[in-house]
């Protein structure tokens, strides 16, 4: 599953994403989203079963999509990456490794008519910033790096964005309002930031389960 | 008067122009008074740009100030950015003020540009000397009388339209229209306003195309929203400020303030700092009474 079959080219303002198809088949998509620093490439290793199409998306500044001047990273722009690329698959389920995995968690709360199921796995920028936006106050400088990727700048602000644990909460009470699911969201992970504990205490969180396992739910949907 | 042009009493074009490189985005640099003057920044708020400063401005250098403002990433005559956000405007600030001057020189910084001061002053106290913040101090009012349903439903659509707002900026244009028409738009987010000033911003704001004119900001920006950011943390930051503070506020609300009040700000202003409650002005304060601002300022920084 580690070569892309095709890759599409879609537009995000003014960005360029690319998303990768892994694998082939019928039924509804599995969309991977890699973690902080990686690209599809890194996550179509993961070693899962999915039955269906299996697409990976490089996010903003990652991969083979556009790296921006200037920075001006947040998940949210992350999250709007995924949701260009679920108005070109329709209905998803999505998996996301570490930064990806908060990204997957707040597209469950944004489209939830969309989105069937989120999981989230261990990975590069699971955790975030502070959970208290002054106790980061230096201003970074990116380096000789900048215009490659993964973007410097990506690395910089989307390492250090701030994630509430009540911001959480509140994407998790929109997944399960409206996405006519039990549980949208699938924590798999054994690292557990101030923000996976939040939602693990809220209902349509499923806690303690394998990420096949969780994919294995989502694909009986 | 050519319908093309207009002229507003003590406005006056910059001194000088030039422009920063912040990161490859090039962000427009003006300046009134001699450079040999000391150095103040001014800071515009958000969908704003530089030279709304054109009353102010040349008001404070008079006095023997050499007044440095910028527009921000995505406003006026800077570049177009593939992102915004506040670190990125604080970074882009930190360039125009490094391109400016070694030391620390005062900040007096309207609306967002108050919060995003706040925020580089805390970071890198070295940079500023001196702080005016007008109306630019944190509100924590977030809807106080809508049930939390309805405030989920609420978030909902603003994300939902938000999103959808994503994926048509890339073709996004604006509206072109006369002069007047410009004017008259604008006029709907600044009513305390004048018409004369506003129809004076649009020949500074906006461009003269073949089919009318378009205000300069950039299209596939949207203000307001959603975010984890929160009221308090701009609290927090004020409190900490290690420099003098004045902070002004109005009491008139107006789409584009922040609503805050005294109470709601007096709490967190930093020690040894003060407030200036302006009765019956708006938020623009600057632009609504130059002269007494300026004078507060001018007082302040000597």
């Amino acid at each position: 599953m580690s070569t892309a079959i095709q890759t599409i080219s879609l537009q995000h303002n003014r960005i360029t994403l690319a998303l990768h198809q892994l694998q082939d088949g019928a039924g509804r998509p599995l969309l991977l989203l890699h973690g902080l620093g990686e690209s599809a490439v890194n996550i179509a290793s993961l070693p899962l079963s999915w039955a269906g199409p299996i697409w990976a998306l490089d996010f903003t500044g990652h991969g083979a999509s556009t790296v921006p001047r200037g920075g001006g990273y947040s998940a949210e722009i992350l999250m709007a990456d995924v949701d260009v690329a679920l108005r070109y698959l329709g209905e998803a389920t999505v998996l996301g490794r570490g930064l990806g995995g908060y990204v997957a968690f707040l597209i469950a709360g944004a489209r939830p008519s969309l989105v069937r199921g989120a999981v989230i796995v261990d990975g590069p920028g699971l955790t975030g910033g502070s959970i208290h936006a002054t106790s980061s106050s230096e201003i970074p400088v990116a380096g000789p790096r900048v215009g490659q990727a993964p973007d410097p700048w990506a690395l910089i602000e989307l390492s250090r964005d701030a994630r509430p644990p009540n911001y959480a909460v509140t994407f998790t009470h929109l997944a399960v309002a409206t996405s006519g699911l039990d549980d949208p969201i699938a924590v798999t992970c054994k690292v557990s930031p101030p923000w996976i504990e939040a939602i693990k205490a809220e209902a349509g969180v499923m806690t303690d389960i394998t990420m096949q396992d969780a994919l294995d739910i989502y694909a009986a949907i | 008067m050519s319908t093309d042009t207009r002229t507003y009493p003590g406005a006056r074009q910059p001194d000088r122009f030039r422009q920063v490189n912040a990161d490859n985005v090039g962000i427009a640099v003006y300046e009134w008074g001699r450079e040999s003057d000391p150095v103040v920044f001014l800071v515009h708020g958000g969908s704003d740009f530089a030279r709304t400063f054109d009353v102010f401005g040349p008001l404070i250098a008079d006095a023997g100030w050499r007044v440095v403002t910028w527009d921000h990433r995505g406003h006026g005559d800077s570049d177009y950015a593939e992102m915004y956000s506040w670190d990125a405007d604080i970074r882009d600030a930190l360039a125009v003020m490094t391109s400016t001057t070694d030391t620390a020189a005062p900040v007096v910084a309207h609306s967002k540009g108050g919060a995003l001061m706040m925020q580089l002053i805390e970071a890198s106290p070295y940079r500023a000397s001196r702080m005016v913040n007008i109306d630019g101090m944190p509100s924590k009012r977030r809807m106080p009388d809508v049930p939390d349903h309805d405030q989920t439903r609420l978030m909902a659509n603003e994300i939902g339209s938000w999103l959808d707002n994503r994926h048509n900026a890339a073709t996004a244009i604006r509206k072109p229209g006369t002069l007047v028409d410009l004017a008259a738009r604008r006029a709907k987010m600044n009513p305390r306003l004048s018409i004369e000033w506003l129809e004076y911003l649009v020949t500074v704001g906006a461009r003269h195309e073949a089919d009318g004119w378009r205000w300069k900001l950039d299209p596939s920006m949207r203000f307001g929203g959603f975010g984890p950011w929160r009221p308090e943390w701009s609290a927090l930051r004020m409190a900490s400020l290690p420099i003098p503070f004045l902070g002004l506020l109005g009491t008139v609300d107006e789409p584009m303030g922040w609503g805050a009040r005294a109470r709601d700000v007096l709490p967190w202003i930093p020690q040894g700092g003060r407030l200036e409650v302006l009765e019956d002005i708006g938020h623009f304060i600057h632009i609504e009474d130059p002269q007494r601002v300026s004078k507060l300022v001018l007082d302040f920084l000597s």
